[in-house]
């Protein structure tokens, strides 16, 4: 393999994994941005969607259909978790629900492993196939599945969120909550709303990725963890940026660990984060990553 | 009036907030020993200069100069630290703590005691926490708050709370002091017993400049007068010429009908 | 609670551990208590930074795992006297959380608690891949237990009552300084910050302070916990151990010195319990991962229903407020 083809071969392996990180990181974005939750749990929405997956194939279920009913459960989880768990929080400090978010990651976490084991899952691809060479690299068919997805679902929400009354109210109240609530729009609605589209989005991740790096019950705190930096290097608040955040992460990571040290791939993701919190504090990032000092 | 060399020399001060200016090129002096008053209405700009001075605001053009050299930017705690204390506009205790806990805070930079010092209790920390403490209480009589001392200052009603916020700032034994609407929120009688306290510094020899909009209370406490509108300086001088002055007069009128 | 209270009730804790270590026979117990007050000594550290500099840390892990490192390291493979190295181990840590700190706390908000988070995922790689000096992903074995002349700290017992000394001392000494000019400090700045600046204290330098000091307290936790094991490998100072530790003050009550004592007794006490509970209703197979499940619901209720902590039960705030000698 040419250095140029290894390169094309990073380039690619990053783009796939960076879409996954994208989509959790999206979920992360929405929730925050409209309820001031970082949701430790969008990790576990992942692994639910990719060991959903693993299941329904395995019993012989249509990769459609089980696509559907594994995004649509985990969703209605996450607004489940939001009505039994986050709803009753409101004006807690915000230690207090990222703890409970702690608290719900750990109990679905475990609660995949009495259901699941701790066998990795294996499941077919969605279309079966040799891999392609596309530009010096050699992609399965799975990770086209990946990216093609993300984009719809980026295309979609894109639709929803600047097209549709209904998308026009969420990002109504992840500006102003009381403005919104003036406005006649229901912001608990919202709120259980933002919810289940992060589930949906932890999930989709989840089940379009399985085919390529299996499913497991803890594959999703370090997933989550990932979004999560996604989402920061976006600005935490923005739903392009980390998309983008998304893409950037998992092209790094993938290049440092093909160029640099494989042991230490995982870490990238962490110095990245160190690397912005640093930067914003010295203010030479034109975005804001987080939080507000007193004013 | 003596000419002295000024305490507080403001130059050309400006902040913009987005293009908006809300301070637009202020000069002003404040002499040793005087008690000088910001007036204006709401919006003038009296508390962004005040922001300004204590460093919590960065000017956008300008500059402060306190005994003649320039004051630090965006470090309060530095600004402090050169003999500028300060009370909000909006009370700012700490709730939790005592009275006498909140003037302590004020003494905070009369004391040496660190972190090992203190930790273990040391005799010379023990000692300077005494001494502190007598210094607090001797604020607190000054005030008439000593029955208060062992309240938790969130307990007191707003017309002491604001009084033991000009205690904390006393403690520090300012050169000059900065009360930022003291008269808010108080009754009449308050506001005297508060004009009388602030005369009281001064006459111990703090420099106060405040800023304030009712203009009864504002011109009877103050030795000069500068009015504020729209960010620039509309007029300067003792009360009595200020409070003749047409231009004065023209903007505050419907102020002072409200 | 006057100085000469607080030390007298330290005291009598003391003497009924003291008793404890006598009367206990069981190791189980006894080891279970020792984590009690090791981790009770890092949950101080991180309760006064989430307490008095309003800011969480994600990665205390990693500071436990630098104390336990440079202390196993030192006296392991490079034959260190234990104290010194432990001394050591604490510079280690403090030095840690001034460097992660320095650029971070000008400004509030996330920015530490992710910064700190990116910090101890960090540390947990670079223990798994640097073998040469970490043993990498097996360990590093022949740590000495502590020892003062003959004196060896290598039972259970003794340890216990070490860990447990060197906790109460802290809380003593951590009471000392929240009712100090100091700890007045710290309070003013968490009351309110510009109120604090205004009063001449730098806020930065105070908030530093006290992130260095919960890394120097957590390191040696760390420090403690590598002499008492003899042996240590990267698995316990994972992103899952800091989680811990925050659970611990927030469970106990955030700014509570007891609190941190009480969480950290509730997360071991419930994980230990439902261990010995759970094998009697659920069958005996699989009863670890029901433990996760539970303990991970238990945290959720309790947040919901008890979100003031542990300490608020009592319905007494903290900190100190009658203070006066």
């Amino acid at each position: 393999m040419t250095f140029a083809e290894q390169l094309a071969q990073y380039l690619a392996t990053g783009l796939v994994v960076g879409g996954a990180y994208a989509l959790i990181g999206l979920g992360f974005v929405i929730v925050y941005g409209v309820t001031r939750v970082i949701n430790f749990a969008q990790g576990e929405f992942v692994m639910l969607g990719a060991l959903g997956m693993a299941t329904l194939l395995g019993r012989g279920v249509g990769v459609v259909p089980a696509f559907v009913v594994t995004v649509a459960g985990v969703a209605l989880l996450a607004a489940l978790l939001e009505w039994v768990a986050i709803h009753p929080l409101r004006g807690a400090p915000p230690l207090a629900v990222l703890i409970v978010t702690i608290g719900a990651s750990i109990a679905i976490r475990g609660g995949a492993l009495v259901v699941w084991g701790t066998d990795p899952l294996a499941l077919p691809p969605f279309t079966a196939g040799p891999p392609l060479a596309l530009l010096g690299a050699v992609v399965v068919r799975q990770a086209l599945w990946v990216l093609a997805v993300a984009v719809l679902v980026f295309a979609g929400l894109w639709f929803f969120f600047t097209r549709t009354y209904a998308g026009t109210a969420v990002r109504a109240c992840a500006l102003n909550a009381r403005g919104a609530r003036l406005m006649g729009i229901r912001v608990e609605r919202t709120h259980r709303f933002a919810w289940a589209l992060s589930g949906a989005l932890g999930a989709t991740a989840g089940a379009v990725i399985a085919p390529i790096t299996y499913a497991t019950y803890d594959m999703g705190l370090m997933l989550g963890l990932k979004g999560f930096v996604a989402a920061v290097l976006g600005g935490l608040v923005s739903p392009p940026g980390a998309i983008a955040g998304g893409f950037l992460l998992g092209v790094l990571e993938s290049f440092s660990a093909g160029l640099l040290s494989s042991g230490y791939k995982d870490a990238v993701a962490f110095l990245i984060l160190i690397v912005i919190c640093i930067v914003q504090v010295a203010g030479w990032l034109p975005w804001r990553v987080a939080g507000e000092g007193e004013a | 009036m003596v000419r002295m060399s000024p305490l507080l020399e403001v130059l050309g001060l400006g902040k913009d907030f987005g293009g908006l200016a809300a301070v637009r090129g202020v000069d002003f002096a404040v002499a040793p020993g005087q008690i000088k008053a910001l007036i204006g209405p709401n919006g003038a700009g009296k508390t962004t200069i005040f922001n300004l001075i204590a460093g919590a605001l960065a000017p956008t053009r300008g500059r402060v100069l306190f005994e003649g050299t320039p004051l630090p930017v965006l470090r309060p705690h530095a600004v402090a630290a050169r003999g500028i204390a300060r009370t909000f506009q909006l009370v700012r205790l700490f709730g939790e703590m005592t009275v006498l806990e909140n003037v302590l805070v004020g003494c905070h930079r009369h004391g040496r005691a660190g972190w090992g010092a203190c930790a273990l209790r040391t005799r010379a920390a023990r000692d300077e926490d005494a001494r502190l403490r007598l210094r607090a209480r001797a604020v607190l009589a000054l005030l008439d708050l000593e029955g208060r001392a062992e309240m938790p200052a969130a307990a007191l009603p707003y017309g002491e709370q604001r009084l033991v916020e000009v205690g904390r700032a006393l403690a520090m034994e300012p050169k000059l002091l900065l009360l930022d609407e003291p008269g808010a929120g108080l009754d009449r009688g308050e506001q005297a017993h508060l004009a009388a306290i602030v005369r009281q510094i001064r006459d111990g020899g703090t420099t106060i400049l405040l800023v304030d909009h009712h203009m009864d209370f504002v011109l009877d406490l103050s030795d000069e007068v500068l009015v504020l509108s729209y960010g620039e300086k509309l007029a300067e001088g003792r009360p009595a010429e200020v409070r003749s002055d047409p231009a004065v007069v023209a903007a505050y009128l419907g102020e002072e009908a409200a | 609670m006057s100085a000469r209270e607080r030390w007298t009730l330290l005291l009598a804790v003391m003497l009924f551990v003291s008793g404890a270590a006598w009367g206990v026979r069981s190791t189980y117990v006894l080891s279970a208590l020792t984590f009690v007050a090791l981790n009770a000594i890092a949950a101080l550290g991180l309760s006064l930074v989430m307490g008095f500099a309003g800011q969480v840390s994600l990665g205390q892990a990693a500071f436990y795992a630098i104390g336990a490192y440079a202390s196993g390291i030192l006296t392991a493979t490079h034959g260190w006297n234990c104290w010194a190295a432990l001394a050591m181990a604490v510079v280690a840590g403090a030095a840690a959380a001034l460097l992660i700190g320095l650029p971070i706390f000008r400004l509030s908000g996330l920015l530490l608690a992710m910064a700190s988070l990116g910090f101890g995922i960090i540390v947990y790689y670079v223990l798994v891949n640097w073998s040469g000096v970490t043993g990498g992903p097996s360990g590093l074995t022949g740590i000495p237990p502590l020892a003062i002349g003959g004196f060896r700290f290598d039972t259970d017992a003794r340890v216990f009552l070490l860990a447990w000394t060197v906790l109460l001392f802290l809380l003593g000494l951590a009471g000392n300084l929240v009712d100090s000019r100091v700890g007045r400090a710290l309070r003013a700045i968490h009351g309110s910050e510009s109120a604090a600046q205004a009063a001449g204290i730098d806020a930065t330098r105070y908030k530093l302070g006290v992130f260095a000091l919960a890394g120097g307290m957590t390191a040696l936790a760390g420090g403690l916990y590598a002499h008492y094991l003899t042996f240590i490998n990267p698995s316990p100072f994972g992103f899952g151990y800091s989680v811990e530790l925050v659970v611990m003050v927030v469970l106990g009550g955030v700014a509570s010195l007891w609190g941190a004592v009480l969480g950290a007794a509730a997360v071991v006490l419930l994980v230990e319990a439902l261990r010995a509970a759970l094998p009697l209703v659920a069958s005996s197979r699989g009863a670890a991962e029901y433990e996760i499940v539970v303990f991970g619901l238990a945290l959720m209720a309790f947040m919901i229903f008890l979100p003031g902590g542990l300490v608020s039960l009592r319905g007494e705030r903290w900190p100190p407020a009658r203070a006066e000698r």
